[in-house]
């Protein structure tokens, strides 16, 4: 029986709207055969967290470029709590400076991508670390 | 980014180098080339200053103008902006070129919920006039000249500027401002967009009307090709996309009346600098010819002025890199010499750091320094144009012309760029490429040293320019003191007056400053808009 795919939310929060990089992964992972659905650009946390639960998707993956990722994300991981989302994969991508990857990594993201992580990297680390394997 | 792919061969060390904008570079060029592509000096070069303008816009190029150099500045509060305009311009800077932080540029006032966390972060905070003027406090508006990085809000931010000009004594048809102020870009590449496409070009069109008739020294649109390019175009798609995003702001001013004669003169571009050096030389060559050519042809502009490709021609931020940072500091130097070679007017770089953040003081220093070397010490001052005649960059030339003019054709075929920017065809284009040239870079088919190639070294750690939580509490609290101090019917009344104006196809500008004046905020403002015109969405791409 065919395994369901993987589905991965891309999403870009706050008001930044620097996408090449959502973009282009996207593509990648679309062509690695996953579903991909990207959010566009200026989401708030609370409409990416109701979009992975409509779309029941295995990865929210977050592109952000403006520096703000530390904030956005705490946001998110209490969201993710509170709506007991702890099974999702959650990765973050951008312009993320290598001191700030640990604050992130005990926030629980699991997968910090900084600009310039190679494709395959991204979608073993996917893979690896998702149910539907 | 943006170099050649180059296929190895044991015979040749290079077999084939084709260049980003789909252009074969042979091993060696000679007369022979120049016969091919039809080259001929007086109708395609021209003296320099001469039509079409290829070698230089001026007959003595730098040896009359220095260029003008204008770092991207501003940060936090409009008090550390202040500071540091002040550093940029005792150190010889010519211009100023204000950045703004994320909530500004979108029309939220800061302390609007969705402004959290990025008050000051990535410019500066501006919620009034209260702002400006702490923040051009002691400049000489009068001998300056300010580019105001901003586009959404872009008319909100000229009638601000004006504003904060007479509130110091200046006279408007004094001041020299340079808003950025190309919407159609920043839907195709930038994303710091609110209103939908059609009533933000005629936001466009009523600033390019009132500066024709208030403000003279100032350039109300800066169309920038050069962010297309940072979101992953090619070098000609840059130039055909600029082109066509400044045909559809004109084609607005000119169906409201007027004659493109009288206005496009204070068009200015910024584009972009960075990858194969010979590509970079012939796209600014071939473009400053083809600009001048259609503006005679689909307008009929005839003063020699008018059809100066002019602007900004600065180093891309897309060819810096985050691995080995220092390298960055040789590649900005590199870009400037692309540039001077260019023949660029004005220039900035990006700084070191910039991969990482906006740059440190310490890196915007090298930044400037590094043009001073160029134009005082190596010789770039000598002689106009050091390139013209070369067999390779005069065919280089034409056949980038050629290639810019296809990619033209392209965009008229989907029915301009309007609808090709609503129709999301060009943003499908951009993410196309960027997708191609990224898979390409990991493949290491292209080229960037300490990426994909000379990787060995220490990756250092770049001294960040750090976030200071304390810029958003003081910026709110400034903000709600002026709520309270102001007075607020007269806000209200120019608010409305704003509101009639835009709902009534009236130019919305003097209404603007009305409001700057008496100090409604930059929300309050794009708020109005907001009610009138409703808000951008996205169309699916992919």
């Amino acid at each position: 029986m065919a395994e369901r795919k993987i589905r991965a939310l891309l999403a870009k929060p706050g008001l930044d709207g620097h996408d090449r990089g959502a973009k282009v992964v996207a593509h990648a992972l679309r062509e690695a055969g996953m579903e991909v659905i990207y959010t566009g650009l200026h989401q708030t946390v609370p409409s990416i967290v109701s979009q992975a639960i409509q779309e029941d998707v295995d990865v929210i993956g977050l592109s952000i470029m403006s520096g703000a990722h530390v904030p956005i994300c705490r946001k998110l991981m209490e969201l993710i709590k509170n709506e007991r989302l702890e099974d999702k994969l959650i990765v973050v991508g951008g312009v993320i400076p290598s001191k700030d990857i640990p604050i992130l990594k005990d926030m629980g993201i699991k997968g910090v991508f900084p600009g310039g992580t190679n494709f395959s990297d991204i979608i073993a680390f996917i893979r690896e670390n998702t149910a539907r394997n | 980014m943006g170099v050649a792919t180059y296929i190895k061969n044991e015979k040749d060390a290079i077999e084939k180098v084709i260049l980003q904008s789909g252009i074969e570079v042979k091993p060696a060029y000679t007369p022979e080339d120049l016969k091919r592509v039809g080259f001929d000096y007086h109708k395609d070069l021209g003296d320099p200053g001469e039509f079409p303008f290829t070698r230089s816009l001026y007959p003595l190029g730098y040896r009359s103008r220095n260029w003008t150099t204008r770092q991207y500045t501003g940060f936090g509060t409009p008090e550390e902006t202040n500071e540091r305009f002040k550093l940029m311009i005792s150190h010889g800077q010519t211009g100023l070129n204000v950045a703004f932080d994320l909530p500004t540029q979108m029309g939220y006032d800061s302390d609007d919920p969705l402004a959290e966390g990025e008050v000051g972060r990535v410019g500066m905070a501006v919620d009034s006039l209260k702002d400006f003027e702490i923040a051009f406090k002691d400049i000489q508006l009068n001998r300056i000249g300010v580019g105001l990085t901003i586009n959404a809000v872009a008319s909100v931010m000229l009638a601000m500027y004006q504003s904060v000009a007479e509130k110091f004594g200046y006279k408007r048809t004094e001041i020299s401002a340079t808003p950025q102020n190309d919407i159609l870009k920043e839907i195709v590449g930038r994303g710091a967009w609110i209103y939908p496409v059609e009533p933000a070009v005629r936001l466009i069109g009523d600033t390019i009307e009132y500066a024709m008739r208030e403000l003279p020294r100032c350039n109300p649109v800066s169309v920038c090709g050069y962010h297309i390019r940072e979101s992953g175009c090619t070098p000609a798609q840059e130039i055909s996309y600029a082109f066509m995003i400044a045909f559809a702001y004109i084609d607005n001013v000119v169906a409201r009346g007027y004659k493109a004669e009288d206005f496009v003169g204070r068009f200015s571009f910024n584009l972009n600098v960075y990858g194969n050096l010979w590509e970079t030389v012939a796209k600014f060559r071939a473009a400053r010819k083809l600009w001048a050519r259609l503006l005679r042809e689909k307008y009929n502009v005839q003063n020699k002025k008018a059809l100066f490709l002019r602007g900004i021609f600065g180093g891309g931020g897309s060819g810096m890199t985050k691995q080995q940072p220092e390298n960055n500091i040789v590649r900005g130097a590199y870009y400037a010499l692309a540039a001077a070679l260019s023949g660029a007017q004005t220039t900035a770089l990006c700084s070191f750091d910039e991969a990482y953040t906006i740059p440190t003081e310490r890196a915007a220093l090298i930044s400037l320094r590094t043009f001073q070397i160029l134009m005082d010490e190596i010789g770039l001052r000598d002689t106009v144009d050091p390139l013209a005649g070369s067999y390779f960059i005069e065919t280089l030339t034409k056949e980038m012309e050629e290639k810019i003019l296809e990619e033209m054709e392209k965009i008229e075929k989907v029915g301009g760029m309007v609808e090709a920017v609503a129709s999301g065809y060009v943003q499908r284009e951009v993410a196309r490429q960027a997708y191609e040239y990224e898979k390409k870079l990991q493949e290491g088919k292209v080229t960037k040293v300490g990426v994909n190639k000379y990787t060995e070294g220490v990756d250092m750690e770049v001294e960040l320019h750090e976030y200071n939580e304390k810029w958003a509490q003081l910026q709110i609290q400034r903000l709600r003191e002026l709520k309270k101090t102001r007075d607020n019917k007269a806000v209200n009344q120019a608010l409305k007056a704003l509101e009639k104006a835009a709902t009534n196809q009236e130019n919305v500008m003097p209404y603007l400053v009305d409001c700057c004046k008496c100090y409604a905020t930059v929300g309050e403002m794009a708020n109005v808009f907001r009610d009138v015109f409703g808000e951008y969405r996205e169309p699916g791409i992919f």
